[in-house]
């Protein structure tokens, strides 16, 4: 096996056992066992200046064997620990969200109510051990992204060692990101930038028209609000690659908050923001002054947009003079646009006029 | 006494024709609607009854049936098992308006409520021109007479329409059956249903059959089979007596002076009160009551509030007593608990009275409802005006958080609990004619709330000890079930041995913990025994330690009893909460072997479920 998953598997292990360990020294010492976490309540979230991400707060509560509840939480953490150690890290191993859930049927009073329950046990563990959960070899349920552009890397797969080109070794659908990034390891590139698309269409357009090759871009498809692995492939490009990152979404108030979650992290995995979230990104489009610009095909601001829009100019996220224009000029259109809108100029406008455009704009090319 | 004045009430009303009176007084009469209509007529009836019952001292076993007579009308039937009504009075008892012997008589009783029966009788006749139909026995070996009867509208006289003797089954009691335009409503406060519920829990030695119009019929058995002993009957306290009845009393009495009227026609007047209102009222003792005048009457009831008087007497009142309350709502509800609490009487402006309550609470009872207030002035449940009554309010003017309930706006408390209030006397202060609520007679609402604290406080003991022991069964299930498979858990994953528990369950359970440890030194043993009190409770205990080894240097030195081959060795410890104390000997030539299997140390003074690490005695130490 490749020597560094092997560290990493030896690294999760010691924190998972750190964890045991310690319920095992508070009995030794005639403690009730007990284990402090930071508070996982919305009230406990703050925007860190300094990393510009969402991370917890100082606010820490105490589980305590004291309590029916807590020691419920000590026994079953101990169980999923139990399960993490010796059939995950030792046998090589791995299980998802919904397998956990199902595996712990067999576990009599340590046993899941319900699937939430072991989801939130595993973010705790994440806390605690302040390591992701694809350490422990917890799968997602979904699949991950894909990735088109020339790009070589490593993927360690259970079937061992992968080599591949993410344009030359592809078929059109491109690479698919795996659920734990860091079994990748990047060999070469001749990229410039990474543009992360929110849609299949345009991601398929930009392959088609060669966009990748002609300014030296690496592709990363969204699907939509992107899931974790994606997050973490964006933030490695990011800082390893030392790679610009832009993204183009759609021109609505929902597609904001894609690229904001890709930029700042999300509220649910504030405690893993600093592992995935990329405030380097920056937003492309479609930008609401690309519509007048452009002079897009439009659809009305429903009520739930404008509700959105007016969210936003008080998320401190979007607190900057340039949101706060785009989003003000949005509500004053009263108009929303969608990536394809660019099709009504021409297959090739996106990618031979707007993409070029902006890209100069901010100065990426 | 009684009849000369009804007559006089009559003689006044005789102007107007009884119809007449009947129609303007209506609301007052309690016959304002269609279902209050029949609500009335059924309590007037139940009310006699049980009256009747309880000074014959015959168990009460009352039915009440309700059928649907066609149109807007319904007939009552309302049956007892009392000492039915000699012939010659069923006319009048029935079919004239204010005859009765409880006028001013002073005891308690029901029928001080509304204006009879003959009430119902006069809207049963008003409403579908039929008669009210008797039938009554008052022995199993006389003949049962059957009545049909109206009252004549214009002389307020009975009008008999059929009278024979008849075969009835019952060895005796009384049966009248009259048709009204009346509904029978259902799911309300003001219903038959809870009327009878009500009825029932206050006079839990009755039994009551209610047969809806629908057939189904519904009994409140009886809970107990002893009859309540009766109100005897008082004669009026000075301080309470109002003029009019003054000047009555002066004109019908018997008495020939002055003096000795007063000594025998109020309670706690004697020879020198009698002598001393006089001489402050100006009043020749010697004069002749019939003679005097208004102003003599009024500056005699002057003299009543200046002159120390006695209170009246109170045996005169009849508490339904805490026992029969507990059992009217433990029969008539399914509760987790009840308290009940009668008071010792007191007086309002001259009137004996005193005020019984009860709390149930819990069990199928709505835990987020208003509580369900149950109204009673001397037995009888008062259904209308919740809002206005004093009960309410001295309810109100209670902080019911001090209590464990909840009260959202300092209004009435909600949850799961019915609240009792019965004010006996002789005589209720009502709010109006309609005897619905109380008035706020300061006396009364202070005795009210007086009781339902003292309820309220039984229920925060019960509620505070029933939480006191959840919290001691999830503890358990805390070290019983989870804390050692947490040990097991854990060791197995660090295949390290298995932790002892049981420091850790003493701290979670807040008990006293004793650790006893061996350890080797110079040619023998050094024994260490530490007791720790997490609890939050001091103890005095005393602690054994019984062997056969001779102690050395032991800190603090213990008292030693001889016990043949072995030696027991006790401590005297008193541990606060919180406290740490250590005992240390040696022993000396003593193999590692015998050090490691001393016998148990055994702990005297406290119960087993609180004490780990050494076996627990009840005994008494003292301090």
């Amino acid at each position: 096996m490749n020597e560094h998953i092997q560290q990493r598997d030896k690294m999760a292990k010691e924190a998972l056992l750190g964890i045991i360990e310690r319920f095992y020294d508070q009995f030794e010492n005639q403690k009730v066992p007990n284990i402090v976490m930071p508070t996982r309540t919305k009230a406990n979230i703050e925007y860190n200046n300094d990393s510009e991400v969402w991370v917890y707060g100082d606010s820490t509560s105490t589980r305590s064997a004291k309590t029916v509840k807590g020691a419920n939480q000590i026994l079953k953490m101990s169980y999923v620990v139990e399960l993490l150690i010796k059939e995950h890290l030792e046998n090589n191993r791995g299980s998802t969200l919904r397998e956990l859930y199902y595996i712990s049927e067999n576990w009599d009073i340590a046993k899941f109510n319900e699937q939430p329950e072991s989801d939130r046990m595993i973010e705790d563990l994440e806390i605690i051990s302040a390591l992701q959960r694809e350490y422990f070899h917890m799968r997602p349920e979904e699949d991950g992204a894909t990735l088109f552009g020339s790009l070589k890397l490593k993927e360690t797969t259970k079937r061992g060692e992968r080599i591949i080109h993410c344009r030359d070794d592809v078929g059109e659908g491109g690479y698919q990101i795996p659920f734990n990034v860091e079994n990748v390891e990047f060999l070469e590139h001749d990229a410039k930038f990474i543009i992360a698309i929110e849609t299949g269409g345009m991601h398929a357009r930009l392959i088609e028209n060669g966009f990748d090759e002609d300014f030296s871009a690496i592709q990363v498809h969204l699907k939509g609000q992107p899931a974790r692995s994606t997050r973490r492939m964006l933030k490695r490009l990011n800082e390893e690659l030392n790679l610009p990152v832009v993204v183009f979404t759609d021109g609505d108030p929902w597609s904001y908050r894609i690229y904001a979650s890709v930029a700042y992290g999300a509220i649910k995995s504030a405690h893993m923001s600093e592992f995935m979230a990329t405030p380097a990104a920056q937003f492309i489009g479609v930008q609401p002054s690309d519509i007048v610009e452009y002079d897009l095909s439009t659809d009305k601001l429903t009520d739930q947009d404008i509700k959105a829009l007016r969210s936003e100019l008080t998320d401190p996220r979007f607190d900057s003079d340039y949101w706060k224009t785009q989003i003000q000029l949005q509500l004053d259109i009263g108009k929303k646009a969608e990536q394809q809108a660019f099709a009504g100029k021409g297959l090739d406008f996106v990618t031979q006029r707007y993409l070029p455009e902006r890209l100069t704009e901010m100065g990426i090319i | 006494m009684a009849q000369p004045i009804a007559e006089e009430l009559a003689k006044k009303q005789r102007a107007i024709s009884i119809a007449e009176f009947f129609e303007k007084n209506r609301q007052i009469l309690g016959f304002d609607s269609a279902p209050r209509s029949l609500l009335t007529a059924v309590k007037e009836a139940v009310d006699n009854s049980l009256d009747a019952c309880e000074e014959a001292e015959i168990l009460p076993d009352i039915m009440v049936s309700i059928e649907n007579a066609g149109g807007d009308n319904v007939a009552l039937i309302a049956e007892d098992n009392g000492p039915g009504i000699v012939k010659e009075q069923i006319p009048k008892t029935f079919a004239k308006l204010l005859y009765g012997s409880r006028f001013h008589a002073i005891k308690q009783s029901r029928g001080q409520q509304g204006i009879g029966i003959s009430a119902a009788v006069l809207y049963s006749q008003l409403t579908t021109g039929r008669p009210t139909k008797i039938i009554s026995k008052i022995d199993r070996s006389k003949p049962a007479h059957y009545y049909e009867l109206v009252i004549n509208t214009s002389t307020n006289e009975p009008e008999i329409l059929e009278d024979k003797e008849v075969d009835w089954d019952r060895p005796r009691g009384t049966r009248v059956e009259m048709e009204m335009t009346a509904s029978y409503v259902k799911g309300r406060r003001q219903s038959v249903l809870e009327y009878m519920k009500s009825t029932a829990v206050v006079n839990p030695h009755a039994r009551f059959t209610l047969v809806e119009p629908d057939g189904n019929t519904i009994v409140f058995d009886r809970a107990v089979d002893k009859i309540p002993e009766p109100a005897k009957e008082i004669l009026p306290h000075p301080e309470g007596i109002e003029l009019g009845t003054l000047i009555k009393m002066m004109r019908y009495t018997d008495r020939q002076k002055l003096a000795p009227f007063l000594r025998y026609s109020f309670s706690r007047i004697g020879l020198q009160t009698a002598e001393e209102i006089c001489k402050t009222a100006h009043l020749d003792p010697e004069s002749d009551p019939h003679d005097l005048q208004l102003e003599d009457a009024k500056k005699l009831i002057d003299v009543f509030k200046k002159v120390k008087i006695s209170a009246p007497p109170t045996d005169c009142l009849s508490p339904i007593t805490e026992s029969l309350i507990y059992k009217g709502l433990e029969k008539e509800f399914s509760v987790d608990f009840i308290a009940t609490i009668s008071r010792t009487a007191s007086v309002h402006s001259g009137h004996p009275f005193l005020v019984e309550a009860g709390i149930a609470y819990g069990g199928s009872l709505g835990k987020e409802d208003r509580v369900n207030i149950l109204r009673f002035a001397n037995r009888v449940p008062l259904l209308y005006q919740q809002g206005g009554c004093a009960i309410t309010h001295a309810i109100e003017h209670i902080r019911w958080k001090n209590y464990s309930m909840n009260q959202p706006g300092g209004g009435l408390p909600t949850g799961p609990a019915v609240l009792v209030v019965h004010v006996a006397s002789t005589h209720i202060p009502f709010t109006s004619e309609s005897k619905d609520a109380l008035a706020d007679v300061p006396e009364i609402i202070d005795e009210v709330e007086l009781a339902l604290k003292d309820v309220g406080r039984k229920l925060k003991t019960f509620l505070s000890k029933q939480q006191h022991l959840s919290k001691r069964r999830e503890k358990e299930e805390i070290i019983k079930k989870i804390l050692p498979r947490i040990a097991e858990k854990v060791s197995q994953v660090l295949e390290k041995p298995t932790p002892d528990i049981t420091p850790i369950v003493a701290k979670v359970m807040g008990n006293l913990l004793v650790q006893r440890s061996v350890s080797k030194n110079g040619d023998g043993y050094q024994v260490e025994i530490n007791i720790r009190n997490y609890g939050d409770a001091a103890f005095t205990i005393k602690l054994h330690d019984t062997h056969q080894y001779p102690v050395r240097d032991a800190q603090p030195e213990p008292k030693t009893i001889s016990m043949g081959r072995d030696t027991d060795h006790t401590w005297k410890l008193n541990l606060k909460a919180g406290d740490r104390e250590t005992i240390k000997y040696h022993l000396p030539f003593v193999s590692e072997e015998e050090a490691n299997a001393l016998p148990g140390l055994i702990l005297e003074g406290a119960d087993e479920a609180m004490v780990n690490g050494a076996k627990a005695v009840r005994g008494y130490v003292d301090e």
